[in-house]
Parts: C-alpha cells; structure tokens; sequence
C-alpha cells in the first residue's frame, strides 16, 4: 500500500472522513452559487424591463457581459446563437450542460447532501430535496409564462433557509468548518463576479457618468449583491458609482462585501488546516492573509489606479488557488469506485 | 355504538367498512382482516375497522397523499436500475396497517429465535468439523459444490462464534393461515428502514389510533443493531469505532445505509474511504488515519476485497480480508455466511434445527422439491407447470418461474435449464398467500401479502415486534419485491390480543 499523503495534524476529537469533508464544502458551495445566479438573473431581467428604450446593440451587449461574468461564453457560444433575455435565462437558470446554471448546481448540491444524508440534519437534506422537487418540475416556458420572479424567490428563499438551518441545527464542528469555508469562498467569488459585469456593460463614455443609466446599473449591481438597502443605509446619498464599488469590495459589516468573506475564509481556512502559527505553512493561509491584508489596507483610489477589472481577476484567481489547496490538502483519494458496480450489488 | 363492538361477551356483530365496498372479496385465500366470507372482521382489526368506518373517504386520501409527499420530501426512496434516468422512486405505501395479535407474534418470535441459533450453530459447524456432514444428514457435495461456501475461511473463528448478526427472515402465510418460512437471508438483508420510516409515517397519519391499540415499539432497532455491532469488537479500546460500508450513493438502498447510520450515529463509508495498514483497517479523514474496529457491511462477499475475491472489484479494501482473519476487525454479517440461505440448503433446515437443537421447529417450511435429487427431480421435471421454481442464488424475485402464472415456453425454457444444472434450482408447492385490504383503485381490495422480520444476533438474540410487511399491489401477484411492483405496509404487533 502507498503511503497516504496526510494533513497537518491538529487536536481531533470528532472524526470526519475527508470524502464527507469534500462533499459538506461542495454542497455548500453549489446552493450558495445557485442564490448569486438567481439573483443575478432576475435583477438584470428586471433592470432591462426599466430600458425599454435600450437599442438592440446595447441590449445584446447587456447579456454579453453577464454570460463574460460567469466565465461561461465559450460553452455558451457553443450551444446559442445569440444572447438575449431569453437564451441567457435559459443557459443560466436550467440547460444542464451548463455545470454552472441554477439547475446543475441544486441538483449537485442535493447530490453531494444525499451522499452525506447521514451526516447532516433532517431539515437541511429536506429543504435541499424539496428545491430539486420543485426544480424538476418546472421548464423555461413556463417560469417565463408565470413571471420568473416567483422562481427566482424560490431559489433565494431555499437557500437562505438552508444556509439558517444549517446554522441553526449543524454542530460547530469541523463540518461546519467546511460549510462556512464553501459558502463564503463561493460568495467572494460571486461578487467579484456582479462587480465585473459593470465593467463589460461598459466602460462609462465620460458624458455618462453619474447619470440615468449609469446609476441604474449601479443600482443593478447593488441589487445583484443583496446590498442596495445595506448601501444606502451607509451612504445616504445617491448611488454614486466607486462608492458603490468601494462598499462591495471593502465593507467590513456587509456580509456579502469581498472583505467580510475573505475574513471569514482566513479564519474557517486557518481552523481546517490547523494554522495556528503566526507565520502560515500552507501556501492557502499565505495567500488568504495577503488578499486580506489587501483588502484591509488599500482604498478604493488603489483600487481604480490598477484597474477594476484586473484587481478582481486576481483575486478570482487567487480564490479558485485557495480553494484547491484546501480541497488538495485535507482530501487524498484513489480512484472513484464504478457506478455499475454500486449498483451491481444485490439486495436482499 | 363502539363499545358494543368491543365487548368481548356479545357476539362480535359483522362490520361492513365504508371504504370496502360491500362486495369485498376475501376470495379462496387467508384475509388478514375478515373472516371467511370477508363480513366479518377478526377481533385485532376490529378497532382500525371501526376507524375507518368514521373516516370518510376524501379525508383518508388526503392523509395516504400527505404520507406520499412526506416520503417524497424527505428522500424515502429507492434507485430503480435499467432506468435511463436513474430515477428515485418512493416505496409505495398502504395506509392499511398489517397486524398481528401478542400471542400469535410469541409464536413467531420464537420460531425465529430457534431458527437462527440452529443457523448459527450449522454455519460454525460447516466451517470447522463438518460434523453433519460426516453424518450424512446434507450430502456433502451440497455444500462444497455452493457459491457461497467459502473455503478459505475453514477453521477460522469468528468473533464470539457469531456468524449472522443480522438476518432478515421472510414469512408468507398459506390457505389456512399458517405461517411458514420462505426463505432466510443470512448476507446484507435490507429493508428494516422502510419498517422504520413506515412507522412514522403511520403515526402522522393515525396518531390517536395508536394510543388505543397498544402497538409495540419498533423503534429500537437501531440501538439493538449498535449494541450487537458493539459486542463484536476486539478489546483494543474502550471507545471502539464502527462503521457501515456501502458500495456507494448509485446503490439502490443507498437510502437505508445513510438511514442506519444514522440511526446509530455511526460513519457510512465507501471502500476508497478505508485503507488497510499492518492489517489493520483506518479511515481517511481530514485528520488523517482513525482505526475501524467494526464494519457493518452492506457489500457482498465478493466485492468486499480484490485481493482475495473478485479482483476487478473497486468496491471494496484491498487486504480488508487479512485484517479480518488477523482479528483487527470484525465484520457483520461474517463472510461466507451465504452458503446457509442457499435455497437448497433452505430444504434441509428443518432437519438442521433437529440436529443442532433437538427440538422440532417451530416455524414450517414451504414444501420443497430439490432438482439435485434424482426423485424430486423427475417430479419437478414433470410437474414444472403447476410448481414454483427458483434458481439457488437469486435475490429479489428474479431467477423465478411461477408454473400456474407462466406461458408453456416459460415453462420449457425453465424444464431445460433445471435439467443442465439441478444443483442450482428448486421447486416449491405454489402457497396461496395470504391477502390483506389494501387501498387500490378507490376501494379496499385483497392483495397478497408476505413478512419480513429483523433478527439480531448479539449478546442475545432479539426480534424486533413488527417488520417489513410487503404487498404486491398489482391486482392476483404473488411477487411483493420493490422491483417488481410490489408496495408495503406497516406491520404492528400489538400488546394485547386485540
């Protein structure tokens, strides 16, 4: 037998298996990516029904950057012509061929929660069961007849009962560790992403900035994050464009800001790798302190010198490196067993 | 109104339910509830009967739908194979509870107890000296000629000389209400779940009808099947670790494995999860390795390690088998224990529980030909029509001719495959089994019935009241399994005789 490559040891008292630690952190982030999708689908559905006068160019440019945000445009191109409200809701919300539409990831959500059924609360595998109930047996044609918003809440509304009941029913143990680390690494991911879609809407010719358009699409943005009533709770003032951007990325209360989830993902990641030392080990724990030491000490004029858009590319890049380290690090595995196999098995 | 029905000194008067139509046919068959003539119903269902009369009808649909979505909701469901979509599919359920008088369960109980002790004791026999082979009470050729007989673990002791720790027995009752044995399964019986979630179920339904009946509990199985898990574990620590081994989220009782863990607060495992080190059996966790002490199995011998059995296998541990003879770990059910619910061996039972125990049994088999038996054999070839014929080693209703219910090529094809290979069938009087009311088509009607009690073997061996009462809820079939359009029931064993 190979030695098994093992992880950093650390005071144990519960086992977790490592495929249970896997599939905890997968769940977790599957339905938080299904919320920011449908979030992000219905307030740019909304947002357009406020343009009516918008001409066919800006319209496909629209859905342009919102297929470019999700880093989907190759596979999109693939299987659609062109991109507008429609063909976006579809390839976002049900094509299963998009691994990252709001289908795929409930049904690998529930996947991963039905692997693992043993090890979480009755109320989350239910609630996780009954969104996959309620997504198979809805379609396109219809959700668009009824008024998509009344799907969208669903979505939303699914998840924030699963992210509470979790809270509210899942020990504070290494699993939950797991939980938080998936879902906050998710959500920073996500708002970098709502964040980028400003800048391929377009780049503000200068007559534009501050105005109509301009501030309903910041609007849109705000919306994308939950955050448009946070905002203005901060800022009693109009939407002005780098403040808006300024909150999401650098706000140290709002839980969807770039900042509070990185905060969490430092300390959930120091917890499951055992880091307790000043000086990280891990590779992961160095690059978590650094993008937080970043979004604690640069100002959003730092920010716009680099460029938007390539100060979030980094940091979607350095998010997906995280990630795959933790995963790599606490998760060592030969190869999958055979579905046929599993299934070969007889009962009696 | 309802206390005259109860008093024990009237005599009972016939009781029509309104949901039976008047024209309930309990038929030429044992009905679980009526009488013969299907008017009267028997002193143990006369509460539920008289329920059901105050229930009206739309309010009995609407708690069997509630039922239904609760199921749905809460992932009660089994993978159904050759279905493209792999679709999950609930176990159909009938509102209809199957129940069975205090002394009439005692019987049964400990018919079921004298049965897997003999079991036991022939298992340990069979894999030592032989005895009863060497004295001619099974021919020998029988045993080492089975799938399941295991040779290499002759003279090897198990842990506290228990071979099965969990047996799942299925009963059917014939014509005149007997109760027989169908067949014993000594390898991964599965379905004690369903006997479980059905129980919950059936107390959302009727919550007040069970505080008057005096049902027995079923809900203890779960600490009985730790504790006997427990007993199995070598002295290594005080805090022994035991795990339930799956062959994976694609299985289709992949539901019960998650619900048993659970159940027990115990890890569910995949193979690629364990690793075997010094002989020794760990687990991967994020803390790195955990020894394993017991491993409740629900994968087949032959898939449980490629280096002594099926090589191809990815299911299972490599060197989990060495681990096992060393003594590191335990294993429930042991391995080889298939040899013992072979349906051929099935025959010889009776005779097993005479020359272990020296008491008659107590609970009667189904009268059964063996094809390898030159006389039975030309009986069977001859009779192959009017007989039900089933291959040794298959599970879950395949493998099976039903002489009366077959077309002549059925039959034939059968009659050749019998001739080619006689140790692998036997034959069976075809049993009229018994039927209970069960709700189909918008009314009560008779449906087939069998059952399925837990059997667990540890410190002492105890039965859990109740089990998995299955309905073949297609309209004349006798086939109850899952796969096969076949539904279940709860099954309550009752304090009392009524």
């Amino acid at each position: 037998m190979p030695a098994t490559k093992l992880p950093p040891s650390r005071p144990q008292t519960n086992v977790m298996l490592s495929r249970v630690a896997h599939s905890l952190y997968w769940m977790s982030r599957y339905i938080e990516r299904a919320e920011n999708i449908a979030r992000l689908l219905e307030v740019n559905l909304q947002l357009l029904l406020d343009f009516q006068g918008l001409d066919e160019a800006h319209r496909k440019e629209h859905w342009d950057s919102i297929i470019l945000s999700t880093g989907e445009e190759k596979l999109f191109e693939e299987h659609y012509k062109i991109a507008d409200s429609r063909t976006v809701t579809e390839f976002l919300a049900f094509d299963l061929r998009n691994p990252g539409s709001i289908l795929a990831c409930v049904f690998s959500a529930r996947e991963n929660a039905r692997m693992i059924r043993d090890q979480i609360s009755a109320e989350m595998w239910e609630t996780l069961n009954e969104l996959h109930l309620y997504l198979k047996s809805q379609n396109t044609t219809d959700v668009w007849a009824a008024g998509p918003h009344e799907f969208f809440s669903r979505i939303k509304q699914a998840s924030h009962l699963f992210q509470g009941l979790t809270g509210a029913t899942y020990s504070r143990s290494e699993g939950w560790e797991f939980i938080e680390f998936g879902k906050y690494l998710e959500r920073a991911d996500k708002t970098t992403r709502i964040l980028d879609v400003k800048y391929h809407i377009l780049l503000p010719n200068a007559s534009d900035v501050g105005g109509a358009v301009d501030t309903a699409q910041w609007q849109a943005v705000l919306r994308s994050a939950s955050a448009l009533e946070a905002y203005r709770r901060a800022h009693v003032s109009a939407i002005l464009p780098w403040k808006a951007a300024e909150f999401l990325i650098f706000s140290d209360s709002f839980p969807r800001s770039l900042h509070y989830c990185v905060v969490q993902i430092e300390e959930f990641l120091r917890r499951i790798l055992g880091e307790t030392a000043a000086r990280p080990k891990s590779d992961a724990a160095r690059a978590a302190r650094r993008l937080l030491a970043d979004l604690q000490s640069l100002t959003i004029t730092d920010v716009i010198d680099e460029g938007l858009h390539e100060f979030l590319q980094e940091i979607q890049t350095t998010l997906d490196k995280i990630g795959d380290e933790v995963v790599q690090i606490t998760m060592f595995y030969p190869a999958e067993s055979s579905t046929e196999e599993q299934q070969q098995q007889q009962q009696q | 109104m309802a206390k005259d029905l109860l008093s024990r000194s009237e005599q009972p008067k016939p009781i029509i339910v309104s949901l039976i139509s008047s024209t309930y046919d309990a038929g030429a068959f044992f009905d679980e509830m009526f009488e013969p003539g299907g008017k009267t119903v028997r002193p143990h269902y006369r509460r539920l009967a008289e329920r059901l009369t105050t229930l009206p009808e739309a309010d009995f649909n609407h708690r069997r739908a509630a039922v239904d979505l609760a199921f749905l909701r809460r992932g009660v469901t089994f993978t159904v194979y050759n279905d493209s979509e792999g679709t999950e599919r609930i176990f159909p359920f009938d509102l209809i509870p199957r129940i069975i008088p205090g002394k009439e369960w005692a019987k049964l109980e400990a018919g079921l107890i004298q049965r897997i002790t003999a079991l036991n004791l022939f298992l340990h026999d069979l894999y030592h000296e032989q005895k009863i082979l060497k004295d001619k009470i099974i021919p020998a050729a029988l045993i080492l000629g089975a799938k399941h007989f295991r040779r290499e673990f002759m003279n090897f002791n198990v842990p506290r000389d228990i071979y099965v720790h969990i047996c799942g027995t299925d009963l059917i009752r014939d014509h005149a209400g007997n109760y027989l044995v169908l067949e014993d399964n000594l390898r991964c019986p599965s379905g004690a779940s369903y006997m479980l979630e059905n129980r919950v179920a059936m107390r959302r339904a009727f919550p007040n009808l069970f505080a008057s009946y005096g049902v027995r509990p079923v809900e203890t199985y779960g600490e009985s099947l730790l504790k006997s898990l427990l007993h199995l574990a070598p002295d290594r620590t005080e805090k022994p670790n035991v795990v339930l081994l799956t062959p994976g989220v694609y299985n289709s009782a992949y539901f019960e494995h998650t619900f048993l863990a659970r159940q027990m607060g115990i890890p569910i495992v995949e193979g690629r999860d364990l690793v075997v080190q010094g002989k020794k059996v760990f687990m991967r966790t994020t803390a790195g390795l955990v020894q394993v002490d017991v491993i409740y199995r629900r994968i087949d011998d032959d898939f449980l390690d490629p280096t002594v059995f099926r090589p191809d296998s990815m299911l299972g541990v490599p060197g989990l088998v060495g681990a096992y003879r060393a003594g590191h770990v335990a294993l429930a059910n042991s391995i080889g224990t298939g040899v013992a619910d072979d349906k051929v061996i099935y025959a010889f039972v009776p005779k097993i529980i005479k020359y272990y125990l020296g008491e008659e049994p107590l609970l009667a088999n189904v009268n059964t030909y063996l094809a390898s038996e030159a006389l039975d054999r030309k009986f069977i070839l001859e009779n192959i029509a009017k007989l039900v014929v089933k291959s040794a080693n298959e599970a879950g209703g395949y493998g099976m001719l039903i002489g009366p219910a077959s077309t002549k090529a059925e039959c034939e094809s059968f009659r050749t495959q019998v001739a080619a290979n006689p140790r692998n069938f036997i034959a069976q009087d075809p049993i009229a089994l018994s039927r209970s009311p069960t709700y189909c088509d918008g009314e009560l009607q008779g449906r087939h019935i069998d059952l399925r009690p837990y059997i667990l073997y540890g410190k002492k061996v105890t039965v859990t009241p109740g089990g998995l009462t299955r309905v073949a809820l297609r309209k004349g079939s006798l086939v109850v399994n899952s796969s096969q359009g076949g539904g279940s029931k709860d099954t309550w064993v009752l304090q009392g005789d009524e």
